[in-house]
């Protein structure tokens, strides 16, 4: 498998955006059909994305299914490949799209086709921001995921939703167009926009001034924060969250804030090692700042999506932590947190969607004592909400468990701040449960809401499922991950521990034959066990 | 080579390198001998004929690529770069055209004139864009600026149009005047009127005395008043959005694209060929003015509620990124202008025909509220207006990307020669674009968020307007996602300028890097 050639990435990728074509030849008022050919797309997508584990080598560090072709010529590459931080978030996003698509099947009347489209093409946007190898085509799939969701946010919102569109999108291009100054600086230094060729020239032949990293490091960092969002980017989140419609929040919370976290295990650290170890510090403060800030405002939120946005910033905390805490448990941790958040955080915002549904609007004092009439959503719902809080067995806690224990054997204190967001989480996430579920029914009109259909107990069972998995077989999970996160800290070290300003052989001349020599340069990278 | 010997043959030659203007002076030239002889409706037909003559002119330009090298005693150079421009140059008129003959029709101006004088401007642009000589380009610029004058004014009975008029011609006069008066010194100085005499006397300057004498260096900064103006670079900006906004908006579409593609293509023989030896003084003069031209188009736009002076704006602020790939002064950067204007040329030309359409009669339906909802009124129109603002705007996939992308690689690759400056250029163009995003973004926020405009009832789109609109859409597109071919053609033109490369920028441009540059950096 390894090495010759495939084109699973390239199917994975762009199916969904062909089976667009196949939505928009159907009338734009034929719902039903626009909504199966949808939902088949989706299901279809997730049974094709499948294929990948059947060849994944979990031993192999390296990148697989490679596809390598010209694009723009001569430096412009059309570069794909997996490896095993990428390869479960696209399976994630494969799979928490077709929930989507089913939890606006009834909540989604107006535009439908627009609707679906949007989430197709979003699908196709991420998985290529997952896959991408080159610099420059990882870019274009990056800013491809932000018009859709601008539409979606936008249309299909609840009330300050044009408001919100506007600051998604303002506030993620503003970092992404200082990456893609730093991506050009790259290519100037090094001649190419390949990413395993960039880290190689890097690393042998031309590596970067302590400034130039610094400024580099910078640019990438920034726009990869604001995704994530670390505090204090994280502003344009809740107002996202709480007026996006209920399948925007899932992909928005389920994969799009991962773009973040994946962008810097993939280029943060790897390209800009020296920078990466100097800056730790600082980012894990704002992380731990993070983890507690986004608790304590989730506390005392009165809106219930508005509650669960904030849960994100605390989570993605973690995750950020996990990350820069340079070690290889926190970092499977936290590739794994990104997994839990995206199950856990997209099932909590889904039955937040399916309150809505029923009563249009996400105060909490609107609801009150909701297991009474509803037994079944509120019990998946305490599920969730127990999976997103960290209770063992589920899998919340594998990942923060895994992220503060291997924090912990470096950076104690760091360990000690963030462990404390575990605790708040508990907190905030039982009494909001209690708020909305538990004692009398307050409001009237909540007594004959109906319980959940079987689409919602199908949604919610799933994800529940995937859920008691995950917790129960982590292993089978993190297994595949574990070359290539050792391969990156070994290759993080082997930089660092190299003497700044050793005398190194002279640039060969021919750097740029490493784009002639590419296979070579293709296998040769993250080569240790 | 003088005249009296040129043989027949020699004679010939210099037609097929002229081919171009020649179609479109003879077509300009039917059409308004044909004039008296049609009626009223028959003015339609003399439209499509203008059509039809950007078209042969199109094709003509593969005439003059035979036959290329120096025509007419070296006063005009037919190489690549001129006729990489020429194509711009007539791909926007033929669409402006496209654009006018029913806009003309509702707007109850139907004359052949306009059409022929279109072609004239054209024409005028195209001698720009091959013009080796600064009396020949002289004459170029006062072609396609007096024409352009009298295209402003068109709606001889609205006053905005009349105001355009006359406010473009006063300025632009003043601006030719400069011009005139920056060859003088040029020639006082050099002794010559030629591109690449001119760069050969400088460089026999700085030979003798070590630099250049600061006569060469007044008529340059008075040429770039002069042209700067016609590029709207800031600080001669100040009556494009009046202008653009009083103009018949296919005229606007023509003005902010055609001209603008054919002064910088002028400005680039002038400042890369000319006065290469100088770059490390008019980079500065660059540099400033691309940083104000940046930020006034910008700022100016987000306050704009009216559409087409927000494009208007937006079209400073666009001068603005291609000042980014000039101020590169190397080959890269000359490629990357020339990329920049194909793609600007698709997006706004575009653009502004959705202006003209949803104007309506008397253009009077300009405002942002006008478009509120023409999302579900008219779906594709909308979609095509997204795609150039989106464009514009500088979106992944699309030529406006990709133009970006190309003028920041161009000026990033020349910071071994200016330092941290260019870097800072470019921080500075990539903040400019993130306010960009602000006003695009607003208006397809219109288009789709807001509840639809009473005022705005939609009508059909004219079918040559459709046709337009889909080639700029799917060139939009095209050069966002396979530009390999334009861009290849973009660096085959800049190097068929003798702009003296300067080491590595050339090698890194065929993806081999030099490690000087590699280290340079750090």
């Amino acid at each position: 498998v390894h090495g010759q050639a495939s084109y699973l990435l390239t199917v994975i990728t762009f199916l969904p955006l062909f089976s667009v074509a196949a939505l928009l030849v159907l009338r734009s008022d034929d719902h039903t059909w626009i909504r199966r050919i949808a939902l088949a797309a989706s299901l279809g997508e997730f049974a094709v994305s499948l294929l990948l584990l059947r060849g994944f080598d979990g031993t192999d560090s390296g990148f697989q299914y490679q596809e390598f072709y010209n694009w723009i010529s001569p430096s412009i590459h059309y570069h794909m490949g997996v490896d095993g931080i990428s390869l479960f978030l696209i399976l994630l996003t494969t799979f928490l799209t077709p929930l989507a698509i089913l939890c606006s099947w009834k909540s989604i009347q107006q535009n439908v086709k627009g609707f679906f489209t949007c989430l197709l093409v979003i699908e196709t946007a991420m998985i290529g921001v997952f896959v991408s190898l080159d610099l420059f085509l990882f870019f274009v799939f990056w800013e491809l995921t932000l018009i859709p969701m601008y539409f979606m946010i936008g249309i299909w919102g609840h009330e300050r939703r044009i408001y919100a569109a506007v600051k998604f999108i303002l506030y993620t291009m503003f970092g992404s167009i200082l990456m893609l100054v730093g991506i050009i600086w790259l290519y100037h230094i090094t001649g190419t926009f390949d990413l395993p060729i960039i880290e190689n020239v890097l690393a042998n032949s031309a590596p970067l001034s302590s400034t130039a990293e610094l400024l580099l490091f910078g640019a990438f960092f920034l726009a990869f924060a604001i995704k994530v969002p670390l505090f204090p980017l994280h502003t344009w989140l809740p107002d996202a969250h709480t007026d996006a419609p209920t399948a925007g929040s899932v992909i928005l919370a389920g994969v799009m804030l991962k773009l973040g976290t994946y962008g810097m295990l993939r280029f943060c650290l790897p390209l800009f090692p020296a920078a990466a170890h100097k800056l730790a510090p600082l980012i894990a403060v704002l992380a731990i700042i993070g983890i507690v800030y986004g608790a304590l405002v989730a506390t005392v939120q009165h809106d219930l999506k508005r509650l669960v946005a904030y849960t994100s910033v605390s989570h993605l905390g973690f995750v950020v932590l996990g990350i820069f805490a340079f070690n290889a448990i926190a970092m499977q941790g936290a590739i794994y947190q990104m997994l839990n958040h995206g199950i856990s955080t997209g099932a909590l915002f889904v039955a937040v969607g399916m309150l809505y549904d029923r009563r249009h609007t996400h105060e909490i004092s609107e609801f009150g004592g909701l297991a009474t009439p509803m037994p079944v959503l509120m019990s998946l719902f305490l599920f969730v909400a127990l999976s997103s809080l960290a209770l063992p067995p589920l899998n919340g806690f594998i990942g923060e468990f895994l992220i503060l224990i291997g924090t912990f054997a470096s950076h104690h204190v760091w360990a000690g701040w963030a462990a404390s967001g575990a605790v708040l989480s508990a907190i905030y996430l039982l009494w909001a449960y209690q708020r909305v579920a538990l004692g009398e029914v307050t409001v009237e009109k909540n007594r004959d809401l109906p319980d959940a259909s079987g689409r919602e107990r199908f949604i919610l069972a799933t994800l529940a499922v995937a859920i008691l998995v995950m917790g129960i077989a982590s292993p089978y999970f993190t297994r595949p991950m574990e070359p290539a996160t050792n391969a990156l800290l070994q290759q993080m070290n082997d930089e660092l521990q190299r003497p700044q300003n050793a005398a190194r052989p002279a640039v060969p001349a021919t750097i740029g034959a490493h784009a002639v020599v590419l296979p070579a340069a293709m296998t040769e990278r993250r080569a240790r066990p | 080579m003088t005249g009296m010997t040129v043989s027949l043959g020699e004679q010939i030659a210099n037609l097929h390198r002229v081919a171009p203007e020649v179609v479109l002076c003879l077509f300009g030239i039917i059409v308004m001998i044909v004039d008296p002889f049609v009626k009223a409706a028959g003015r339609r037909a003399l439209g499509w004929t203008a059509f039809a003559g950007t078209i042969v002119a199109l094709a003509s330009i593969h005439v003059a690529a035979y036959e290329k090298g120096f025509a007419y005693s070296r006063l005009i150079s037919t190489d690549n770069f001129s006729l990489f421009v020429h194509a711009i140059v007539i791909t926007a008129a033929a669409l402006a055209i496209l654009g006018s003959i029913d806009y003309l029709d509702r707007e109850g101006i139907q004359r052949s004139e306009f059409y022929a004088l279109v072609l004239f401007a054209t024409s005028g642009m195209c001698i720009l864009a091959g013009a080796n000589e600064l009396i020949t380009a002289f004459i170029g610029l006062e072609i396609s600026s007096i024409s352009t004058y009298i295209l402003c004014g068109f709606r001889r009975k609205v006053r905005e149009s009349n105001e355009a008029a006359m406010k473009y011609f006063l300025l632009g006069s003043f601006a030719t005047a400069f011009f005139l008066y920056g060859i003088a010194m040029i020639y006082g100085s050099t002794g010559t009127t030629f591109i690449d005499g001119v760069k050969s006397a400088l460089e026999g300057q700085i030979a003798a005395n070590g630099h250049i004498a600061s006569l060469a260096i007044l008529g340059l900064g008075l040429i770039f008043v002069g042209l700067g103006f016609k590029v709207v670079a800031a600080p001669f900006q100040v009556y494009a959005p009046d202008v653009y906004e009083g103009a018949p908006s296919p005229v606007t579409a023509l003005l902010a694209s055609a001209p603008k593609a054919a002064t910088f293509a002028l400005m680039v023989r002038i400042f890369y060929v000319s006065f290469h030896s100088a770059s490390n003084i008019w980079f500065w003069v660059i540099w400033v003015s691309a940083v104000l031209t940046m930020f006034i188009g910008n700022l100016g736009a987000l306050v704009q509620t009216n559409v087409k002076r927000m494009l208007a704006y937006s079209s400073i602020a666009h001068a603005g990124y291609i000042l980014v790939a000039f101020a590169a002064s190397t080959e890269l950067g000359v490629a990357a202008v020339l990329f920049y204007l194909a793609a600007y040329v698709l997006m706004k030309v575009g653009a502004f025909l959705v202006v003209t359409h949803v104007g309506q009669e008397g253009e009077k339906r300009l405002n942002l509220q006008d478009y509120a909802g023409l999302g579900m009124k008219q779906p594709a129109l909308a979609a095509c207006f997204s795609l150039f603002l989106l464009a514009l705007l500088g979106l992944p996939a699309t030529g406006g990307f990709l133009g970006k992308f190309f003028a920041f690689q161009g000026a990033l690759d020349s910071a071994r020669a200016h330092g941290s400056w260019v870097i800072a250029l470019v921080v500075i163009a990539a903040i400019n674009s993130v306010i960009g995003a602000y006003y695009y973004v607003r208006v397809i926020v219109a288009m789709y968020f807001w509840p639809q405009s009473q005022e705005y009832v939609p009508t059909r789109v004219a079918p040559a307007v459709v046709f337009a609109l889909l080639v700029a859409a799917v060139g939009t597109l095209y050069l966002g996602i396979v530009p390999g071919r334009v861009r290849s053609l973009a660096v085959a033109a800049a190097q068929s300028l003798p702009v003296q490369s300067s080491g590595s920028n050339t090698a890194s441009n065929a993806g081999v890097v030099v490690p000087a540059a590699a280290r340079s950096v750090r």
